[in-house]
Formats: structure tokens, sequence, C-alpha cells
């Protein structure tokens, strides 16, 4: 499903150069849940954002879904982002300004889907996160746990293959962590939906099916 | 997708009170000032009832007149005799009138004072303007021509003299004499220099002699209007009127020199406010235009200032945005639209001020008869420049925004 061969990331800011990964070679099977842990600073969140299109890496190849994406440009990266990946990200990053069910509507929009068919799907992936009962709160007006809920029913509303998940428990306490963790767990069981996860909680590492550890940039196994 | 951008574009709004207030003020603001301006403008040069022709209109009004010792006479100095003499008789103009200027006087009614405007005019003055009656009709070339006491009136007039009731076949004491009133006209605004006045009086009662030869003469004033009979006239009617000019003998014999032309009204207009007797419209016209302009930079720079401020904070649903599947282009256009909206909700609020802006200012009496409207051309006008300052702001903050690296701008925007 992912396949990273031979990845560096070079961030240049004026003076300095820093390394954020080198050599980094990955498979990632279709179905499988993989933890990427490491500690602060290893570029957990350099090889996830590059994994998710969001930042190209400085040299190497990767493979998503079979599409060669090394080439492509702005808008076709849009449209591969839109169709197949889900973001989770730490500190949620729900748009405050828009209710629970647009937010989870946000990659639709990108969608050409009528704005009835767009309603139903989001509902229907607050459903599966348990939060039914929220669809026209707020964000400010939910719980540290139920906002990631919101972010996960965001992520999973387009069906998309694959799910990066920046530290999606990074600010929870342990039981919403485990909630997150088993909501995650479903998806694979259910959808067979690939994840890869960057977190720091061993425990929570221990219960998918790989672990991935990176030191400086670089895997260490 | 467009309901989405909406519903944002109305959050940030309510949840930026201050942000708010300040755009929409500077967009009602200037925009308002824009449509009072364009409605006094539409007003004054505009075919407006009774000069619904005017594009085929010229008129002969302000000119020169040089002396032997090198002196200059300028204005509306020209006497009946010069208009009757050397202007009636054009052949190219399909209706040629001639008419004093209005002057104010005084009429009694049960002993109370009323000021009006007079104003002395041919028949043909009731063939070139399109004056609505409300009764009666206009007088014709026979009547001029034997001074019969006959009078038009406006309905300002009639409500102030007769009551409002029906005035044809009353009596209308002027200067001690009496006038049978035969027609009654509507209202014209005082800012429609040519046909504007209170009453109409058949040109030969002016205490003037209409066949005095001299050149200048007759407070306060007299003008000419050439009709055309097709707008392509009109270059073939000034011709002749500048070849009649040559004919002219100067019978006072102190003059050597005159120059004065045949203009259309915004011509006229714009020498009178150069105080220029050749000038044509460009001049004026291009000042306006650039004052407009930068009038309308004015709240435009404001709102991109503000946006481009604002983009710090908006950078999370950016980054949200694009890891989701918005390209940079999508999100220039959602921003470009949620600019549009605002602008589009600030010239609405200034429509519905300048109605009654322009209520407030007919009905203070300053100008009389006064009757700005907001008419349709003035609406979609103000609309489009509403449009058109939300795109010109919005665009270039879009840009920046949609330019954002995603992962900066899930970052919170510092990279
Ligand atoms: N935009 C950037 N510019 C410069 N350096 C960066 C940038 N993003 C990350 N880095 C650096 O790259 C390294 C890896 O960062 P990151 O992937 O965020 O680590 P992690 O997520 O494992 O904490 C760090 O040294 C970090 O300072
Ligand atoms: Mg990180």
């Amino acid at each position: 499903m992912i396949q990273l061969s031979s990845i560096e990331k070079v961030y240049r800011t004026d003076s300095i150069e820093t390394l954020a990964l080198t050599g980094v070679n990955l498979d990632v099977a279709r179905g499988e849940f993989l933890s990427v842990m490491g500690p602060s600073g290893s570029g957990k969140s350099t090889l996830l954002n590059i994994i998710g299109l969001l930042d190209s890496p400085t040299s190497g190849n990767i493979v998503l879904a079979g599409e060669k994406v090394a080439s492509y440009h702005d808008r076709k990266l849009a449209h591969i982002r839109n169709q197949k990946i889900g973001f989770v990200f730490q500190s949620y990053h729900l748009v405050n300004d828009l209710s629970v069910v647009d937010n989870v509507e946000i990659p639709l929009i990108y969608r050409s889907m009528s704005g009835k068919e767009r309603r139903q799907r989001a509902l229907a992936a607050l459903e599966k996160v348990g939060l039914s009962a929220r669809t026209k709160h707020f964000p400010s007006q939910l719980s540290g746990g139920q906002r990631q809920r919101v972010a996960i029913a965001r992520a999973i509303v387009g069906e998309p293959e694959i799910i990066l998940a920046d530290e999606p428990t990074g600010n929870l306490d342990s039981v919403m962590g485990q909630e997150i963790l088993a909501i995650l767990k479903s998806l694979v069981k259910d959808m067979g939906t690939t994840i890869v996860m960057v977190t720091h909680d061993e425990p929570i590492a221990l219960e998918t099916d790989r672990i991935v550890r990176l030191f400086d940039g670089s895997q260490v196994n | 997708m467009f309901k989405n951008y909406l519903k944002i574009a109305l959050k940030v709004l309510r949840r930026h009170k201050l942000f708010t207030f300040i755009s929409l003020f500077g967009i009602s603001f200037t925009l308002l000032v824009l449509i009072v301006v364009t409605s006094f403008i539409e007003h004054t040069l505009g075919p407006v009832t009774p000069e619904t022709r005017l594009d085929r209109t010229l008129s002969v009004t302000m000119g020169r007149l040089k002396t032997e010792k090198g002196g200059t006479w300028n204005g509306p100095i020209f006497s009946p005799w010069f208009f009757q003499t050397y202007v009636k008789s054009m052949q190219t103009p399909q209706i040629i009138s001639m008419s004093s200027f209005h002057h104010p006087t005084v009429v009694y009614k049960n002993k109370k004072k009323h000021d009006v405007d007079v104003k002395y005019v041919d028949s043909e003055f009731w063939q070139i303007l399109n004056f609505n009656f409300l009764e009666g009709g206009p007088f014709d070339s026979r009547q001029v021509e034997d001074v019969a006491p006959v009078v038009i009136i406006n309905e300002s007039t009639r409500d102030k003299y007769f009551a409002g009731s029906s005035a044809v076949d009353s009596t209308l004491k002027l200067y001690g004499q009496d006038y049978r009133v035969i027609g009654v006209v509507e209202n014209v605004s005082l800012l429609r220099i040519m046909p504007y006045s209170d009453v109409w009086l058949p040109m030969t009662h002016t205490k003037l002699d209409l066949h005095k030869p001299t050149l200048v003469g007759g407070i306060p004033g007299w003008y000419a209007m050439l009709l055309a009979a097709d707008k392509t006239d009109l270059p073939k009617i000034r011709r002749e009127f500048d070849q009649q000019m040559k004919q002219i003998e100067f019978p006072e014999g102190r003059f050597t020199e005159i120059h004065i032309s045949a203009a259309t009204y915004a011509e006229a207009l714009t020498r009178n406010v150069l105080q220029s007797d050749e000038s044509s419209v460009t001049p004026l016209l291009s000042f306006a235009i650039i004052l407009m302009t930068l009038f309308l930079l004015l709240p435009t720079v404001n709102l991109v200032n503000i946006n481009v401020s604002r983009i710090m904070e908006r950078s999370s649903e950016i980054g949200v945005r694009k890891a989701f599947g918005a390209s940079s282009w999508t999100l220039v256009g959602q921003f470009v639209i949620e600019n549009v909206f605002i602008t589009l909700i600030g010239g609405l609020i200034s429509i519905v001020l300048a109605v009654v802006i322009l209520r407030l200012i007919n009905d203070s009496g300053m100008i009389a008869h006064l009757h700005l409207v907001l008419n349709f051309r003035v609406f979609w006008v103000s609309m489009v420049i509403a449009l058109f300052f939300g795109l010109l702001s919005g665009v270039y903050p879009a840009y920046k925004m949609s330019r954002m690296h995603p992962v900066t701008a899930l970052r919170g925007g510092q990279s």
C-alpha cells in the first residue's frame, strides 16, 4: 500500500541545514496498522507528512496505492489526498467556526456530491465514532476525546484507504486514548484501512501490528 | 461547497465583530458616497424628464467677447437679438428654441408672499423638452407672437397659489398683470437648469427689447437649445453654428471677437465648472474617474490589510483543507467568495443607507424640487462596484493564503 525507498528530507533555513530523515525504507501492507515511535525531533512527523503528500522528500521514491506520486503537481496531489488519505492530528485541527457535522463534511466538499449525500455520509461517520448526539455542537463545546473522535470521523468520512495519525492520543488521558485506539483498530478490522500512527505511548504502540522506530532521522530496528 | 463557504464567512463575520465593523463600515461608507454622487450625476446629467432628448440636443449659453481695448466679457451674456438673428435662423437643427434663464419674483395669495422663479420661453421650448403636463398644455407660436397673457406653472406653484386644486383657466397675477393658466407641469429640479422654473411665460412678455441689435444684454441671460433630427446630425449643426458666428457684424462697435459654440449638456456643464468656453468633457471626466478610483482604493487597501493579517489566524483551517484535498486554487476560490460575500453585504447596507440619505437630501429643500432617486442603474452599478471591491481586496490575500505550505499551516503559520 505504501512503499518508501531511500527517503531523505533536508530542511534548509537561512544558515542551518537539518537532516530530518535519511535512508528511510518502508513498506506498509494493505490493512496493516503500523506505529512509528521515536524521541522528539527524530523525524516522525516529517515521515508522516511525506507519506501524506503534505511535504515532498528531498530525495527518494514514494509509491502510494500503486501511484508514483513524485512528479505530481499540486492539483493532482490534492486529489490523491482527498481520495485516498485521511489525517488525524495531535491537536485535532477542527475548524472552530464550523459545527461538528460541517467539520466532518470538509473532505467531501472537494468531491462532486450532492449536499444531501454529504450530510448523510458525515452523520454515518459520526455514528461510527459514537458522536451522533453532538452533530450540531461546535468544537469548543466538546472535550478533547470528543474532538479527536470528530477528527477521526472527518478522516474516515471519505472512506480513504490510508489513515495517517500523528500522535492522535498525545493530548488525551489513557482512558480516552484507549477509546481512540479502539476506533482505529476497528477501522482496520472492518474496512481493511491501512493506518500509520505516530505515538509516544509504548502500550498503545504494542497493540498495533508493527512498530517502526526512528532515531535522528534514521530507522532503528 | 458554496453553502459551506458562506457559513464560514458568516461565522467569521460574527466572531470578529471589530473586524466586521471596520470592513463593513469602510465598504458601506465608500459605496454610500459613490451612490449619492452617482445619483447626483444621473440627476444632473442623465436623460431625465423633461430632458429626455439630451443625446441629440445642443445648447448655446456661455461665450466670450473681446473688446478692441483687449478686455473680455464672458458668461451667459448674449442678447435675445443675438439668438434670434444668428441662432434661430439656422437650417440644420430640427427645432430651435430660445429662452431666458429663470429669475426670482414673488406672487401674492391672500396677502401671503410666495417666491417663484420665472422664465421667458418660446413655443419651441415645449417641443424640445418633454414636460409632463398634469393638466392643460403648452402655448404655441401664435400665442407667443400675440403676446397672449397665458402662463404655464409647475405643481409646486399650483399647490401654493391654488391650494392644489385644478388651475387651468384660473388667473395668476405676476408683475401687476393677470395671466391665464393654460398648463400645469411636474416640478423640475433646479439642477436641470435648461428646463427649470416655477412659472413659464411667452418670451414676448419680457421687458427687454427683443429686437434691439446688440450682442450683449438682458439679465439674467438667454440661451438656445438646438434639437437634431438625429444624433448623427450633431457635427453638422456644430459646423453650421460656427459658420453663423463668422457672419457676426458686431453692431455695438466695441467688440471685435466672439467665442461661442454649440455644446452638449455635459460640455456646457464642464465649461461652466472649469470657467472655460472651449473645454471638452474629457478633463473633468478623467478627474472624476481618478478621484473615484482613489476613493475606492481606501477601503480596498484596508480590506487587503485586514485579510492578510488574518492569514495566521486561519492557518489551521488552511492546513486542514489542504490536507483533505483542497488544491491551492480551490482555496483561492473559497477566500475570494468569502470576501465578495462580505463586500456584497456591505453593498446592500450602503444601498439601504443611500435610500434614507437621498430621501433626507431631497426633503431638506436645499435644492428646489430636487428628486434624487436610487434607480436600478445606480443600484446595479453599486453592486458591481462592491463585487469589484470584493475581488480586488480578496484575490491577493487569498493567493497568499493558498500558497501557504500545508505543514506550515498546520503548525500555526510559523515556518
Ligand atoms: N519546517 C521545518 N524547518 C526546519 N526544520 C524542521 C522543520 N520541520 C521539522 N524540522 C526539524 O526536523 C526534525 C524532525 O522534526 P519532526 O519530524 O517534527 O520530529 P518529530 O515529529 O519526531 O518530533 C527536527 O529536528 C525539526 O526541528
Ligand atoms: Mg511530531
